[in-house]
């Protein structure tokens, strides 16, 4: 009963948003505000049903019934419950039903939270989201159905692959699904505004709050996904170049851009055009991460078992919505008024040297990873395209952009003054300096790269800090009045700052975990020690133990650090019976952002273990850098300004929406 | 500067960046890119020695041999060629004889492939993508090699393939 409920739900869902892609659009072409306003009842509708349709397979999951395919193959009755639920996403068809949720909810929010929207821009947004969520609905319905039975129900479950039962995985899929849909709000606007061929300030300050809330999910998200690759893959690795990582950085690097260029939109009425292109490339290439991910075209653990249609049919997706979205681009961009002028080297001009890069970063990657693809299809030669390739190209693209990151805060809006800004720099300057110079005296005869990208690294952090110094002429001025003018900035200020400084702070943690990381590997019997960075570890032992669904052999390491007992460590491989597949848990000790890592390997006949330990300096900041970005990106939505709902201001209505032409 | 010239400034500063992406990436590519190869192809081909690549296949039964500190020997075969691999470390979790594999690095003089890299990305059929195609193009695919991890689940798994 519940999983026919459920999907007779979806069903509904996908009339409603049939109803919300059609009618909201005839309204505003007719000028009745009645119709346009069906695309607000229809969106909360649609949000409803697919809240029923998504517990429905929730509740299949915790009940454990196997008469439904998609339980019987992914869960087991003996798995504990959390993962029972998250569970749920972690195969195609369920995967596929949270990112509908997801879409539902943010076109629900637009709809209940769009209230001082102008009318018909509302409807249109709504009724670009309603598509989406059509094609979406109708992919799930034909190709992955959630809700399919077995004809003979057996008792037990395949069980759910075991690298996804963890805690990480609770959490990644929704945060980064968060973020690549949340990109469809930001799409659906800039569609609208084509199709309705104005756009002014106005809109920029409704898209930048959606833009910057997705932005700082796919932040979070892809942080999330990478921490979880290193301590449960057990290489100790965090990034790949992994085409389905990539295709989750792509988003971010065109998300990030848009951030920015939605700025000068905001505050000086330019870059529109060029804001609309960002907007539908950001989500056009969230399509294609699911296209990549889910089509099967690549292998990882992504890659739930596949399918032929449903890859044609995700890629006519592809093709109907980016192809028709830079079609009407193409069309009606020229009907878009120029903005505001400019000097290159001023606010703007920086903001447009950010996007600049960030696009042509975004290039190399969409490059790298889609070149293997397109090579085989032409000639069926394989070739891999590895993590050589993107720090040749995609390293050097972010030195200039780092470099020019702390100046961009210091110039001032229509006409900068670079010697200025640079003056104001100095601090930050000098401190990169003396970071270099103390680091190369410390690691003599070491790599001379590091010494340079930390140095890099500090001056972008210590830039972030002077811009707010200067902002609060903290030195200058009593300590009290800097203080009083502290709290007087605009959040947004505090957030770009935090958000820059977590760049520079994610890179002093990557440049010291490939640089100074240190590694041993070997066999070690009971007793035995190994000696890494200083720190003694011995295995005292081996124990067996059994899970709810799985054995595990635990080690345990004493670690001692100049003759000090620290902590005990304990690393375990585990076995699941059912997928005949085992996992390495690896056991991390902190140490302020430095971490030992341990994981086992087999064991051989006399019974001794293989080890792979390493000590990993900084590591942490690799992902405090990101949570640093993703706190900067809610300080600056919490700004005043920017906040969801927040009234107008009273003297724009009646100036800000005159049409383009 | 009026309107034009701000406008080509910024064209023109947008094409050098360009430029210089596109050589980036035309460098990259030319030394860092690696082929996949089967035994067979690898024979084919003639690769010298030092040259990186990825050979792909299944693990030989029987053929696996651990050394000391953590040396292991094994070898790769597509059905009609085989190839020996030295490798060095920790295997992954899934590598198991019989089944699929993906090793990276180069042969050395006396033609074993030593392997750097054992890579341990499999699908739910235990089956890495690439060594799959491979097989099947030389006519060496058995349905059998995707119905190992669970032969009551095949039915419902063939429905989904």
């Amino acid at each position: 009963m519940i999983a026919e409920a459920g999907h007779y739900a979806l069903v509904l869902a996908l009339g409603l948003a049939l109803i919300q892609s059609t009618v909201p659009l005839l309204g505003a072409r007719w000028g009745d505000h009645a119709l346009m306003n069906v695309a607000r009842s229809t969106a909360l509708a649609q949000l409803l049903f697919v809240a029923v349709s998504f517990t429905a397979l929730t509740m299949l999951y915790v009940m454990s019934d196997f008469s439904v395919v998609n339980v019987f193959e992914n869960s087991h009755s003996m798995k504990p419950l959390l993962y029972k639920i998250t569970g749920v996403w972690g195969n195609h068809e369920g995967s596929m039903l949270l990112w509908v949720s997801i879409l539902a909810l943010f076109g629900g929010l637009v709809a209940a939270f769009g209230n001082n929207l102008p009318l018909s821009l509302r409807a249109h947004v709504l009724a670009v989201q309603g598509w989406i969520a059509a094609a979406f609905y109708l992919f799930i319905l034909v190709t992955s159905n959630p809700f399919l039975r077995i004809a003979s129900p057996p008792i037990e479950g395949r069980d759910l692959n075991p690298v996804l039962q963890d805690i990480g995985l609770a959490v990644h899929p929704p945060m980064l699904y968060l973020g690549y849909v949340g990109f469809s709000i930001s799409f659906s606007f800039a569609v609208a505004a084509l199709i309705e061929g104005r756009i002014d300030a106005a809109w920029a300050r409704w898209v930048r709050p959606w833009t910057l809330m997705a932005w700082i999910f796919l932040t979070l998200g892809i942080a999330m996904g990478s921490y979880w690759a290193y301590y449960e893959l057990g290489w100790g690795g965090w990034w790949f170049w992994d085409p389905v990582e990539n295709a989750s950085l792509m988003p971010w690097l065109a998300g990030t851009a848009l951030l920015h260029s939605a700025v000068v939109m905001e505050k000086r009425n330019a870059l529109k055009v060029w804001t609309i292109l960002l907007s539908i490339l950001t989500f056009s290439l969230s399509l294609l991460g699911t296209f990549l991910v889910r089509s099967g075209v690549l292998t990882s653990v992504h890659a739930f078992a596949t399918d032929p249609a449903r890859g044609v049919f995700i890629l006519l997706i592809l093709c109907i919505f980016i192809g028709g979205s830079l079609l009407l681009y193409a069309w009606r961009a020229s009907a878009l008024k120029q903005g505001g002028l400019f000097a290159p080297i001023s606010r703007e001009g920086a903001l447009v040297l950010n996007n600049l890069f960030l696009t042509t970063a975004c290039a190399t990657v969409f490059i790298g990873t889609l070149y293997p693809l397109a090579l085989e299809v032409v000639t069926g030669d394989k070739i891999s395209v590895g993590a050589p390739f993107f720090n040749l190209t995609f390293g050097p693209l972010f030195v200039p952009l780092m470099v020019a990151m702390p100046f961009a805060p210091l110039l001032a809006w229509k006409r900068g003054d670079l010697l200025g800004a640079a003056q104001r720099l100095t601090a930050a300057g000098i401190a990169a300096l003396f970071a270099i110079a103390v680091l190369w005296a410390w690691t003599w005869g070491g790599s001379t790269f590091a010494p340079l990208a930390i140095g890099l690294a500090v001056f972008v952090i210590a830039g972030a800090l002077s811009d707010l110094a200067e902002r609060t002429a903290l030195f200058r001025a009593p300590l009290a009045a800097a203080m009083a003018r502290a709290r007087g900035l605009p959040r947004a200020t505090w957030g770009t700052a935090f958000a820059h400084a977590g760049v520079g702070i994610a890179l002093i943690g990557i440049v010291c975990e490939t640089t100074w990381n240190s590694e041993y590997i070997g066999s070690m019997k009971p007793n035995d020690v190994a000696n890494v960075a200083g720190y003694q570890l011995k295995l005292d032992g081996v124990t067996q133990r059994q899970g709810p669904n799985f054995r595990e052999m635990i080690a345990q390491f004493t670690v001692r650090l100049d003759g000090e007992t620290l902590q005990v460590m304990t690393p375990s491989k585990r076995n699941f019976t059912t997928r005949e597949s085992s996992t390495t848990e690896a056991a991390l000790l902190t140490r302020g952002a430095s971490q030992l890592y341990v994981s086992l390997g087999e064991t051989n006949a006399e019974g001794a273990i293989a080890v792979r330990i390493f000590h990993k300096p900084l590591v942490l900041l690799i992902w405090w850098g990101p949570v640093l970005m993703a706190f900067g990106g809610l300080l600056s939505l919490s700004d005043r300004r920017l906040r969801v709902g927040a009234p107008k201001p009273a003297k724009k209505p009646a100036r800000a929406l005159q049409p383009a032409e | 500067m009026t309107r034009k010239q701000r406008r080509l400034t910024m064209i023109g500063g947008s094409l050098a960046v360009l430029a210089i992406a596109a050589a980036l990436v035309l460098n990259a590519m030319r030394d860092s890119i690696v082929f996949f190869s089967t035994p067979t192809m690898a024979a084919e081909k003639q690769i010298p020695p030092g040259k990186r690549f990825r050979l792909g296949g299944l693990v030989q039964p029987g053929s696996l041999v651990r050394g000391d500190n953590l040396a292991v020997n094994f070898s790769v075969a597509d059905g009609r060629a085989t190839l020996p691999v030295a490798y060095k470390g920790i295997l992954p979790d899934l590598f198991r004889e019989g089944q699929g594999v993906v090793t990276e690095g180069a042969l050395d003089a006396s033609g074993v492939f030593r392997a750097d890299t054992v890579l341990a990305k499999h699908d739910e059929t235990y089956m890495p993508k690439d060594v799959a195609d491979a097989l099947k193009k030389q006519g060496h695919w058995k349905d059998d090699y995707g119905a190992k991890p669970g032969a009551a689940a095949a039915a419902v798994q063939g429905a989904s393939k």
